[in-house]
């Protein structure tokens, strides 16, 4: 009987860290992954959502798209590039799935190094410590073990009830594997999936069109939000707001012709698209685990794993991490981080929890969010209008000065209590690189930064993120928050 | 009780913050009464609030003892400085001055550290007046307001760089699957005239703001003439007086030449590149300065023939591992390095935009010479004050001889207490964070002995990189942590792309007592490079492979 096993139906990278720490701490661990293929027959290899159709296909492409702005920057800075530039899907494609294929490649590697032992089986649990694995060929195996950890995160959502929406609709577990340009597209969704695809097809030239029910970026800060969809509207995105799709058909010609609603005035509208994008949400891969068999309970409405502070579910010896559990955020860095720390309480004797507070992250939308903390709505709601200060800025990233670039949406907001030394709450930053601007700022703020500490700090110049240290303007104060001079 | 101070220092003539018994205070009493001035005397050992109002004084003067004196408004100091004003006729002339001053400030120079403090002193009421004036380089290069930074400094510096970025980005491009007419060049004119515009703008934002707070702009070369008092002449030679009751001195620094032949004439420096009329085509950089390889590696950046002539060692004052990255780096992008070489005489051989210049250098440890032929030579090996031609002398503001750098209080008081001085032209005050870093662990190695840091360290490929088939052993991470401080972390560096936007945030975070603990209990956010710092596991100690694999 092995010390471990880790289920994975589609592994992430958490189980990954998890297993080789696991391993390396001289237990006997397994790692069992099966990529059910997407309804459009999508599968890819090993290292789960975040290496195969998440995070990391996505900024390439995302980068793709940034490059199209910099050719377009290039002449300015006396760069004689010929017309016409085109864009290839397929070599931009072909060159992301390489870069994928071989990190799959180095994940088995890895794997191997560490003497883990790898099944690529379909498994569901017999009894609370035995699964049961089904290879392609139908060749069953049993494995069973002291400790069970479920990392079978989750896979794109398909609206329930829209004609067609599951016959000719794709989601972003094909989008990053298609072989032809997706052409005309229809994004449907707000989620950071919704925009950051819209955001990438939109700059390397394709027609985009976004449709949301309600708001952008649920959970983020709305001003923040609304910047960046105002920012993507500019720059050649096509919104329709408040509007549901009740409809997707084929035309004899092979395109998509999609009826919604727009909620507001209550008519229908219909468009014709050559890709319908569903980014509407993503569900957890729990039902075919016969997780009754063993007794975990799972949220009733999201199908999610239900676990206390350790990661335990409602059986002590099986633990879950990832995108799979209840109210975690669904991020792959918190998942390595978890899976780590579940890994050394299992065999290293330590007793560090997971802190899930003051996450960064960042939305790779053309002009990138960046933050860590409380939202501005969240912050007052916990704290109070008057004992919250907000500090902004809109500044120009010195880049865009010479082509000429608009950058009415390069902004950033620091949330502060308002009782010195006014502690840190919140940061949130719009514009060029904010993944790398705000990595360190939310240090600073596990450091407990406060604002008068941040103001003491020496700028790089010239950056951006030396703005984040510059800011002088509060919200109260009304004063315009336009950056000028140097 | 501050407020209250400030208005008493504003009203009297004289202030003497003393105490009833110390006898110091009662010589400085003396003096002012033998001289007939009126003095208003605070006993702070018969004011209850005394003690407080001590603290206030530090804040403000930086000076905790008594007596502590203000003559109309200026911080002479304590009892010895007072005797040495006096002694020296400063504090007569100190006491014969009332408020008939033109200006209550009057800064030298129109660069960063000057124009902040314009601003931020007419914010608080005062009549301020900055005297800017672009002495022209010896090719006869000048400029606006706004100093080095703005003009020929960090501001043409990035964008130049960004347009060599954009050249490894049009490079990447096809990888991504864009597809243009491969056969792309490098306009430097183009670059440069959209450059000197955005500067343009800048300049004139300068004025504007300058304006909008009623700072007196003067297109003049100032230059103390006595106590008070300043000559400035402008450009057609028309000479005009103004007085103040304090002065600011932000000079800056301008960058130094050789002292060879031919330097003058032929070579060009940093005050020049930024708006060469001409591409400067096959160059010579001179030096090992962040200026001299910033430059280098921009105009490599733009395809030009590019060499780098090196005295001892790169990045003097940085962490020297990432220095010789830095330098490897360069290299293998094309940019050659002549180490241990100096030059001894640069000759014209033709004129043009460029010409071509023959360079005679020779070896620094032998007797060997060399001789190269280029477009351009770009010296980059220093820069010095301008402080040996302002009427320092005049007034008694002391400057280091040798440096030319002006020593300062911990309030930025030159040893004349009405004139101050910020900027580069500072002396003792580190310019860079890594030198003070770099010092603390010294004497902290010196206190203690034997190693006490920790270094972790890693290499990376940023993912941009990976489909573009750039290099995956060239960016690198590494963090120094004090083993018997929690760890704390004493010094960041990371080399790779948008390493500014990265070092920010974390310097803020060091700031706040960034321990490794706390980096490792930091999510990452991903995919990006600053991500690799919260989960740098290796110490180089260990010896371990930090070649990064996985995602």
């Amino acid at each position: 009987m092995g010390n471990l096993i880790i289920l994975d139906m589609c592994m992430c990278p958490c189980s990954q860290c998890h297993s080789h720490d696991a391993a390396q701490l001289g237990r006997k661990v397994a790692v069992v992954d099966y990529v059910e293929p997407s309804p459009r027959g999508t599968r890819w290899g090993l290292g789960g959502t975040c290496v195969n159709v998440g995070c990391i296909p996505k900024k390439l492409m995302h980068q793709a798209a940034l490059l199209g702005g910099l050719i377009r920057d290039a002449p300015h800075y006396g760069w004689e590039v010929a017309q016409p530039v085109l864009h290839d899907w397929r070599k931009m494609a072909e060159a992301v799935q390489n870069h994928v294929k071989s990190l799959n490649w180095g994940h088995r590697v890895q794997l191997h190094d560490r003497k883990v032992k790898y099944f690529n089986v379909k498994a569901g649990f017999v009894d609370e410590h035995t699964v049961r694995g089904v290879a392609k060929g139908g060749k069953e195996i049993l494995l069973s073990a002291d400790h069970i950890v479920i990392a079978t995160g989750g896979r794109p959502r398909y609206p329930a009830h829209i004609e067609g929406a599951l016959e000719y609709g794709i989601t972003s577990d094909d989008i990053f594997w298609l072989k032809e340009s997706p052409g005309k597209t229809l994004v449907v969704g707000a989620s950071y999936v919704a925009l950051e695809c819209a955001g990438f097809l939109t700059g390397i030239g394709l027609d985009t069109t976004v449709m949301m029910r309600s708001i952008p970026l649920r959970g983020f800060d709305q001003q923040m939000s609304s910047l960046v969809t105002e920012h993507m509207a500019s720059h050649g995105t096509r919104f329709l707001r408040g509007c549901t799709p009740s409809q997707v058909r084929r035309l004899p010609d092979g395109q998509l012709q999609v009826t919604w609603e727009d909620r507001t005035t209550g008519k229908e509208g219909t468009g014709t698209f050559n890709t319908v994008l569903w980014a509407v949400g993503r569900a957890p891969d729990t039902r075919s685990l016969n997780l009754e068999k063993a007794g975990v309970d799972t949220s009733p409405n999201t199908q999610k794993i239900l676990v206390d502070s350790r990661e335990a579910t409602s059986v002590p010896h099986i633990y879950a991490i990832g995108d799979v559990v209840e109210g975690r955020p669904e991020l792959t860095p918190t998942a390595v981080m978890a899976g780590r720390l579940l890994a050394q309480r299992l065999f290293g004797g330590s007793s560090d929890l997971m802190d899930y507070d003051k996450v960064p992250t960042t939305v790779f939308t053309p002009l990138e969010y960046g933050c860590v903390g409380l939202s501005e709505e969240e912050a007052v709601s916990r704290h109070g209008q008057e004992r919250v200060e907000v500090y902004h800025a809109h500044y120009k990233p010195l880049e865009f000065t010479v082509p000429g670039r608009d950058a009415s949406q390069c902004y950033v907001k620091m949330v502060c209590l308002r009782e010195p030394p006014q502690l840190v709450l919140g940061l949130h930053f719009l514009g060029p690189n904010a993944g790398e601007v705000t990595q360190g700022f939310a240090l600073g703020i596990k450091c407990g930064a406060s604002y008068v500490q941040v103001m003491q700090t020496v700028g790089i110049h010239p950056t951006c993120s030396e703005e984040i240290v510059k800011l002088r303007i509060s919200k109260r104060s009304g004063l315009d928050p336009t950056v000028t001079g140097c | 009780r501050r407020r209250r101070l400030l208005g008493l220092i504003e009203r009297s003539r004289v202030v003497i913050f003393s105490k009833s018994y110390c006898p110091h205070s009662t010589r400085v009493k003396e003096l002012f009464s033998s001289l007939g001035a009126e003095c208003y005397v605070l006993e702070l050992d018969q004011v209850d609030d005394g003690a407080k109002i001590q603290e206030v004084l530090l804040e403000i003067t930086n000076q905790k003892t008594v007596p502590n004196i203000f003559v109309n408004k200026v911080h002479v100091g304590g009892c010895d400085q007072t005797f040495q004003a006096y002694q020296s006729g400063l504090l007569q002339k100190l006491l014969q001055e009332d408020s008939a001053y033109d200006y209550d400030l009057i800064v030298i120079g129109g660069g960063s550290g000057g124009l902040s403090c314009a601003k931020e002193a007419a914010i608080l009421g005062k009549k301020v007046m900055v005297l800017d004036f672009v002495v022209p380089s010896p090719q006869g290069t000048s400029w606006g307001l706004g100093g080095t930074c703005v003009n020929v400094g960090c501001i043409p510096k990035k964008l130049m760089h960004q347009a060599a970025l954009l050249g490894q980005a049009l490079h990447d491009s096809g990888k991504f699957g864009w597809e243009y007419n491969q056969q792309v060049k490098h306009n430097w004119e183009t670059m440069t005239k959209a450059i000197q515009n955005h500067i343009r703008s800048l300049n004139f934002g300068y004025g504007l703001s300058l304006r909008e707070k009623a700072v007196a702009y003067v297109n003049s070369y100032g230059e103390f003439v006595e106590h008070h008092k300043i000559k400035a002449t402008n450009k057609k030679g028309q000479e005009t007086y103004y007085t103040a009751a304090q002065f600011v001195i932000a000079t800056g620094e301008r960058p130094r030449y050789l002292g060879i032949q031919g330097d003058k004439e032929y070579c060009i420096t940093s005050d020049d590149l930024f708006s060469l009329p001409y591409c400067p085509g096959k160059t010579l950089v001179v030096g090992a300065s962040y200026v001299a390889l910033e430059c280098a590696g921009f105009l490599a950046g733009f395809g030009l023939d590019v060499t780098v002539m090196v005295r001892s060692i790169l990045l003097r004052g940085f962490d020297q591992e990432m220095a010789e990255k830095v330098g490897s780096y360069m290299e293998q992008h094309g940019v050659k390095f002549l180490w241990k070489f100096i030059p001894v005489m640069v000759q014209q051989l033709e004129k043009g935009s460029p010409g071509k210049l023959k360079v005679l250098a020779k070896s620094t440890e032998g007797t060997e010479t060399i001789e190269g032929v280029y477009n351009t030579v770009l010296l980059a090996i220093g820069r010095d004050s301008c402080t040996r031609k302002i009427g320092l002398e005049k007034i008694g503001v002391k400057i280091n001889e040798k440096s030319g750098k002006i020593p300062v209080n911990d309030v930025e008081q030159t040893n004349v207490p009405y004139v101050y001085a910020v900027g580069d032209i500072l002396e003792g005050k580190p310019e860079l964070t890594p030198v003070a870093i770099q010092s603390g662990k010294l004497l902290a190695r010196r206190l203690f002995g034997a190693s006490l840091e920790k270094i972790y360290h890693t290499l990376f490929w940023p993912l941009e990189w990976t489909v573009a088939g750039r290099e995956n052993n060239t960016c690198y991470a590494k963090i120094i942590c004090n083993k018997f401080d929690h760890d704390r972390v004493l010094g960041f560096h990371i080399l790779g792309p948008n390493a500014g936007e990265v070092t920010q945030g974390f310097a803020a975070a060091m700031k706040c007592g960034l321990t490794k603990q706390l980096l490792d209990d930091t999510i990452g956010i991903h995919p990006t490079c600053g991500e690799v710092f919260t989960t740098l596991e290796i110490t180089k100690s260990s010896g371990l492979d930090i070649t990064q694999k996985g995602c």
